[in-house]
């Protein structure tokens, strides 16, 4: 009862090496289930998305051979992706799954879509039984830790991007965006994002100027908008609310006079002008205009850097909050272990032995080597036929979903709880004082 | 007892001024939470107070100036709270609330000078004045406040250190509106209750005396109200120079405001 965690991410791997390893949709059951057969695995999922491939096993002894599956089922030279993955072990496994899950590994740290796709990868796994009894366990707690670190942190409520930072900005400006026009000035990648993220925001039309006419009309077509020609520009620029100017030209092509100008035609209602080129397209003088507001790519950045500072923040939280689930959720395991409770029960019995031993032993008087082995033989006897069946249906147990429920049984039969709490006590104890990192 | 009931009100709208204080230093304050409902309570017990008050008299006309300030009070809560109920918004509550805790101040504290109420005239008419010319003056506060509101948030947004005030205020284009539709709905309610005046003047002295200040200053304050919505038609001016108008115009309604302590034909006199 291991878990073992492989895998690549948007840190260890280049996009061309995880583009390699990705498994699409309509073959992750497949995939899945060959992976909760490769052997010495009992229990598989397969994470699969843009920015991660990361395979969770729960293995029978810690020892399954992840590097060879990936190996075979990939088909790929290992030596393409090998001195990218990562691998890890129990804890560290269960730590990496919260992180995962809780967004805090994410490229965004905070961006929400990763956990509804670590839920999809369990709904896959589970539907073949790739995932039936720990590993569920596991996923189960690591949905309720996302839970708790969306919240009781701050991690996901603020936007982060260059894109979504100005998308913000618009909004305090234009309250809704819809009906708002959007103004690309140069055909650029960034802005495209830009737009991209205003419309998904509710803007309204898009209008695009480019220097090469076809640059922009291609651009607009994207975008079901209107293409305009670069001559044409200060004739219309007024019709946007949000101009984003990303050209290549030396000089600005937004100057103050032109600024005065849109604001007149547009009866003084006000401008968002994003410019993200560098040098810039848009004199900052323009900022000094009532109405025109003028946030050039470093407002923006700092903007965004602000967002960040108070991520790092609320994501310090959020990581302490996965240390404890972590140790909690150890614990638990602990407790889901049956090895603890078949040592105690056999304690348990053999101290019942001994003391019947030695109430009896006076009565029997002298009594010859042969005769004391004797007795021992036939009480150790009793003692193991009566324990044979209870052990045997915690073994079995332990791989079945109803294991805690067994478990519970069985120590309230014989009574072991209080004892066995005080020695798990003792031996967490022992194990925080010899592993510095635990208490971190 | 309307005194008492006034000072209730008046304790209530204590945690509203404090909650505006907080707000502008910029402090996130639990208060944010209890303002709204403390304002409504003491929008409830002021209008009590009037209530009473009015019944005492026995006149159905606003008897005194206190009784007068106490009811411009209650007419901006409510312009206030239908601003909140439309936008959601308590931003405008960091203007409003301290301007009613000054009225109702001056209306739980102030000497009780009575308004001559001349045998001739018309109660229809001066009822009909009053009503008028208080829901523009509440409408005026609410635009003034908004253009306030408003230059907050443009400073916010061209010092790109967004933050702080910025996150808590509604958007520039949103603030602009509230501004705007007060101003608009506000500006009927002035001119009818300006028209009433008249009515009422006329009936009273059977002449009207241009000369006199309180006419004189309602005329000016009219017109900056008349100035006022003609930019914003015409040219569409918002932001720093339309505050400063709603400012010019909010000076002028406290002038004319204030002439009825010297005008010879609308005056609070001691009775």
């Amino acid at each position: 009862m291991k878990f073992q965690l492989i895998g690549v991410n948007h840190n260890t791997a280049p996009v061309e090496v995880r583009e390699r390893l990705a498994i699409p949709e309509s073959r992750m059951p497949e995939a899945v289930k060959r992976l909760a057969e490769h052997p010495g695995v009992d229990e598989g999922l397969i994470l699969s998305t843009c920015n991660r491939v990361e395979m969770l096993t729960q293995t029978k002894n810690g020892g399954a051979d992840l590097r060879q599956f990936l190996g075979s089922y990939f088909r790929v030279d290992p030596s393409a992706y090998e001195s990218h993955l990562y691998e890890y072990h129990e804890k560290d496994a269960i730590r990496h799954l919260f992180r995962v899950t809780s967004s805090l590994d994410s490229m965004v740290v905070g961006e929400p879509q990763i956990l509804g796709q670590v839920k999809e990868a369990y709904a896959t796994a589970r539907a073949v039984g790739a995932v039936h009894s720990q590993l569920d366990l596991l996923l189960t707690r690591a949905f309720a830790v996302a839970k708790r670190v969306r919240t009781e942190t701050a991690v996901g409520s603020s936007a982060v991007s260059v894109a979504s930072v100005a998308v913000e900005l618009a909004k305090k400006i234009f309250g809704s965006l819809s009906g708002k026009h959007v103004y690309l000035v140069g055909a650029g990648k960034m802005s495209e994002l830009a737009a991209r993220h205003l419309l998904a925001h509710g803007a309204g039309s898009i209008f695009v100027a480019n220097r090469t006419y076809d640059r922009a009309s291609q651009l607009a077509a994207k975008f079901n908008g209107q293409a305009i020609r670069f001559e044409e520009l200060y004739e219309t620029c007024d019709r946007a609310d949000i101009v984003i100017t990303s050209t290549g030209a030396p000089v600005t092509i937004f100057r103050r006079e032109h600024g005065e100008r849109f604001l007149s035609r547009r009866k003084n209602r006000p401008m968002f002008f994003i410019d993200i080129a560098v040098p810039r397209d848009v004199d900052p003088e323009m900022n000094r205009l009532d109405g025109i507001f003028v946030y050039d790519i470093d407002d923006l950045q700092q903007a965004v850097s602000s967002h960040v500072a108070d991520r790092t923040r609320e994501a310090e939280r959020a990581e302490a909050i996965v240390n404890q689930e972590v140790e909690r959720f150890q614990a638990r395991l602990q407790t889901l272990d049956v090895v603890p409770t078949i040592v105690s029960l056999q304690d348990h019995l053999e101290t019942i032995r001994q003391a019947e031993i030695d109430r009896v032993r006076g009565r029997l008087g002298t009594l010859s080597p042969d005769q004391e082995l004797a007795i021992e033989t036939l009480t150790r006897g009793i003692v193991s036929k009566i324990m044979h069946t209870p052990i045997t249906a915690l073994k079995t147990a332990a791989h079945e979903p109803e294991a805690t429920t067994v478990i519970d049984i069985a120590r309230r039969l014989f009574n072991l709880e209080g004892k066995d709490r005080k020695e798990r006590k003792k031996k967490a104890v022992e194990s925080a004082g010899g592993d510095p990192g635990a208490t971190g | 007892m309307p005194v008492l009931w006034l000072r209730v009100a008046l304790a209530f709208y204590t945690l509203g001024l404090l909650y505006a204080l907080l707000a502008l230093t910029g402090g996130a304050s639990r208060l944010s939470r209890i303002a709204l409902p403390a304002m409504t309570l003491g929008v409830v017990f002021q209008f009590v107070s009037v209530t009473e008050s009015v019944m005492r008299s026995g006149q159905i006309a606003l008897g005194s100036v206190n009784d007068s300030e106490s009811f411009l009070a209650i007419l901006v809560m409510l312009a206030f709270m239908i601003v909140f109920l439309l936008y959601r918004t308590t931003s405008p509550g960091i203007v409003v609330f301290p301007l009613v805790f000054v009225l109702t101040f001056m209306a739980a504290t102030g000497q009780q000078p009575f308004l001559v109420t001349s045998p001739g005239l018309r109660h229809g008419w001066l009822i009909a004045h009053i009503a008028l010319i208080f829901t523009g003056y509440a409408a005026l506060f609410l635009s003034f406040s908004a253009s306030i509101l408003y230059l907050a948030q443009e400073r916010s947004l061209k010092s790109k250190k967004p933050g702080g005030l910025l996150l808590r205020l509604p958007a520039l284009e949103v603030i602009d509106e509230i501004g705007y539709r007060s101003l608009l709905l506000g500006f009927p309610f002035m001119t009818l209750g300006l028209v009433a005046g008249i009515v009422v003047a006329q009936a009273t002295f059977g002449r009207i005396d241009l000369l006199d200040p309180k006419i004189l200053l309602s005329i000016l304050m009219w017109a900056v109200y008349m100035l006022m919505l003609y930019t914003r038609w015409n040219a569409g001016w918002r932001g720093r120079r339309a505050a400063y108008l709603a400012a010019g115009a909010f000076v002028a309604a406290l002038i004319a405001w204030s002439a009825n302590y010297f005008s010879a034909i609308h005056r609070f006199v001691q009775s």
